[in-house]
């Protein structure tokens, strides 16, 4: 499925296509009916204290301590990182190893909070009224205290993007709606029931960029969302926000993908957003914000869809951070006879968790309970045979078979020279290859490879020089105890010729008298 | 006959006027910037463990340079770093060599301080200045700068340092190599 396929541009703004990409089936229908359920308070919530990219933050509760919604239980450390608040109020249980949501299945460090029932706010967090009459470096650090964090799935620290953005100099603030892999509807239930929140907060988000531009993008496959969206910015009257629409293809909501096909221009490789004139916020990040601003309501809750056939009623569910994963299950009708996977995230780019006991977290948009159905009987690997179908779907213009050529030689280095950093794991490449290899795997087990080789050449750097100035140091030292030995064995020798050798002598003999 | 003559004498001319170029240039002008020792040296892994036999990196560096030493001595750089060296180098690929193909998982030392004499044996051992403390003060190992090349365990007196393997997490996991392909024409090792 090559752009030939593609649909005609409907819209009158002049778009461009974007490079690869797939028409998946996008099994939206099955969550996507239904309204945004308030899920029912979880008796306990386990927060791990890294939901994001960067820095883990630091605990600042104790076991035992009495916490309300809402309030600060770790905070974030470093240039990049985002802090963590208590999603119930209660008692804090327990600080320490708990498993988290994470592709290597090892355990990470939470905060787990006992629930009293009430949920009782903190009022530490107060709402702002006026918000353009606040500084944008105050709304900046507002925004960062809140523990906002890209909702749409990276889980980059929203206020170091917004700082990054301005300091580049960026025009445009491009709020993200296109929500391309299949089954994740949450962004779009969000669009349709909260599109004033949205808009609020790409209003807010804008006064904190100091930008008069917005560009809020959508898929063409969400008419409800759109017209609502349409509505909003209607009511609101401001100038600044327009709205566009893309194509549904598969990863056209990659935010690279997106400003090419806005723009017509390529993110730079190794680049970002900003150094094209943007900055990219997902929708469900625009809401937390106008929620921290209008409410004063950290981040604390996120929409989840929680989807797939092994599930009885599929919906999407605002559900605090923290939540087991088996209680959202159990709010959405259990799971049905027939499931046989669990995976967060969406098909494409999500991972399998063992256990639904896991906890939700900032990066959660989605929790797929497949069948044996939907994944399809394993296929068995065949040898590639350089068919070309791979580079021609890749939407960040690699060439995948090639990569993984070198993958599989331990070429590292070379597939540095191929742009290996560039893929941004959509998984396009998997999907159409016809030996059905597991060709992200292998980027992504790459990509950890070649960073602890990196590692591994700046602490041999660091080795070096300490033992060069180890070896000049213990050089110099020896030379100056020779040189100090010489000198006290010259001056021996002088005083014996010159005949002063008895003075010297009843010299030692008095300092060794004086000594007793 | 007596063109033959001119042959010979302007060709013995010619040499010898460029013979006397090249070595006025070789004497002269500065020899290439890195030599071929600093270029094996900067391709060794520089944990100074000496465990080639010579005292660091750069000794052994040298060694192979003049060569003294086989390529295949360094057990850290392992397999990759003796295809590396033969390349450069335009020597045999060894891989019998005393010390290639065991990779062991990296460790760094640590010393149970509670035994600890304070005797600066270790520290003087150390290849990196690893280890801090100070005459009959209890010692410490700074965990990232040691480069786990074991010299401070054998000076020891006290048997108080063992090799620990280091405690990454979950931010130096890594993910594992995706299963081999089964059949065709990978087995055949293309």
């Amino acid at each position: 499925m090559t752009q030939d396929t593609r649909p005609p541009d409907t819209v009158p703004q002049k778009q461009w296509p974007i490079r690869g990409g797939l028409m998946l089936p996008p099994h939206k229908e099955i969550s996507r009916n239904q309204s945004i359920l308030n899920a029912s308070l979880p008796a306990t919530v386990t927060l791990p204290v890294q939901q994001h990219v960067g820095a883990p933050a630091q605990p600042v509760v104790q076991t035992g301590d009495k916490v309300l919604t809402g309030q600060l239980i770790a905070s974030a450390q470093g240039n990049i990182s985002g802090s963590v608040h208590a999603s119930i109020s209660g008692t804090i249980s327990h600080v320490g190893a708990a498993p988290v949501p994470h592709a290597s299945g090892l355990d990470g460090l939470c905060i787990t909070i006992q629930s009293d029932g009430k949920d009782v706010r903190c009022a530490e967090s107060t709402p702002v009224d006026d918000y353009p009459s606040l500084d944008p470096v105050a709304l900046r650090s507002l925004i960062a205290d809140a523990g906002i964090v890209g909702l749409g799935g990276a889980v980059f620290p929203t206020a170091v993007k917004i700082e990054a953005g301005r300091s580049a100099g960026i025009e445009t603030l491009l709020i993200n709606g296109a929500e391309c892999e299949p089954y994740i509807t949450c962004d779009a239930a969000l669009m349709r029931e909260r599109a004033d929140e949205i808009i609020s907060g790409a209003q807010i988000l804008l006064h904190a960029l100091e930008v008069e531009r917005c560009i809020i993008a959508l898929e063409r496959d969400v008419p409800k969302s759109l017209e609502a969206i349409e509505r909003a910015i209607s009511a609101s009257a401001d100038g600044r926000l327009e709205l566009v629409t893309v194509p549904t293809i598969y990863p056209a909501g990659g935010e690279k993908q997106l400003i090419q096909a806005l723009t017509g221009r390529e993110v730079p490789s190794g680049g970002l957003p900003h150094d094209v004139g943007f900055v990219c916020q997902n929708v469900a990040t625009a809401a937390a914000v106008a929620r921290r601003v209008h409410t004063g309501e950290p981040l604390i809750s996120r929409i989840v869809t929680c989807t797939g056939s092994g599930v009885a009623e599929p919906r999407n569910l605002e559900v605090r951070l923290g939540t087991p994963i088996a209680e959202l299950v159990a709010q959405c009708g259990g799971y049905t006879t027939d499931v046989a996977r669990l995976i967060i995230g969406g098909p494409m780019m999500g991972f399998a968790v063992p256990s639904d006991e896991l906890p939700v977290t900032k990066v959660v948009n989605c929790v797929l309970a497949a069948t044996r159905a939907e994944i399809g009987v394993e296929k068995t690997t065949m040898p590639c045979i350089r068919c070309g179908d791979c580079a021609r779907v890749c939407p960040a213009n690699l060439l995948p078979q090639q990569l993984y050529w070198h993958i599989r030689a331990g070429d590292f280095e070379n597939t540095r020279k191929f742009d290996l950093f560039d893929c941004i794991e959509c998984g396009c490449c998997d999907y159409v290859c016809p030996s059905h290899i597991p060709l992200v795997e292998h980027y992504r087990y790459a990509k950890g490879q070649i960073r602890s080789l990196d590692e591994m050449a700046r602490n041999a750097e660091v080795a070096k020089q300490r033992s060069e100035h180890k070896s000049a140091r213990t050089l110099k030292d020896d030379e100056a105890y020779d040189s100090q030995l010489e000198e006290k064995k010259q001056a021996v020798r002088d005083a014996a010729s010159g005949g002063g050798g008895k003075d010297i002598i009843e010299a030692a003999i008095r300092r060794a008298k004086h000594n007793k | 006959m007596e063109a033959i003559a001119t042959a010979v004498l302007a060709l013995a001319g010619i040499a010898a006027l460029l013979g006397w170029v090249l070595s006025l240039a070789a004497s002269r002008l500065p020899a290439a910037r890195d030599t071929i020792a600093e270029r094996i040296d900067a391709a060794l892994p520089q944990t100074q463990c000496a465990q080639c036999g010579y005292p660091g990196c750069r000794p052994y560096a040298d060694a192979i340079a003049t060569g003294e030493a086989d390529i295949d001595l360094c057990p850290p750089g392992g397999e990759t770093l003796v295809r590396v060296l033969a390349d450069m180098l335009g020597r045999e690929l060894k891989t019998s060599g005393s010390a290639v193909g065991v990779l062991r998982p990296p460790v760094v030392a640590v010393i149970h301080e509670s035994a600890c004499i304070g005797c600066t044996f270790c520290m003087e051992a150390c290849p990196v200045d690893a280890i801090v403390g100070a005459h009959r003060q209890m010692h410490t190992v700074l965990e990232s700068t040691c480069t786990g090349c074991e010299l401070c365990v054998a000076p020891c007196p006290v048997d108080c340092i063992e090799m620990m393997p280091v405690a990454r997490g979950r931010s130096g996991w890594n993910r594992p190599p995706p299963q081999a392909v089964a059949g065709g024409i990978h087995d055949a090792g293309h």
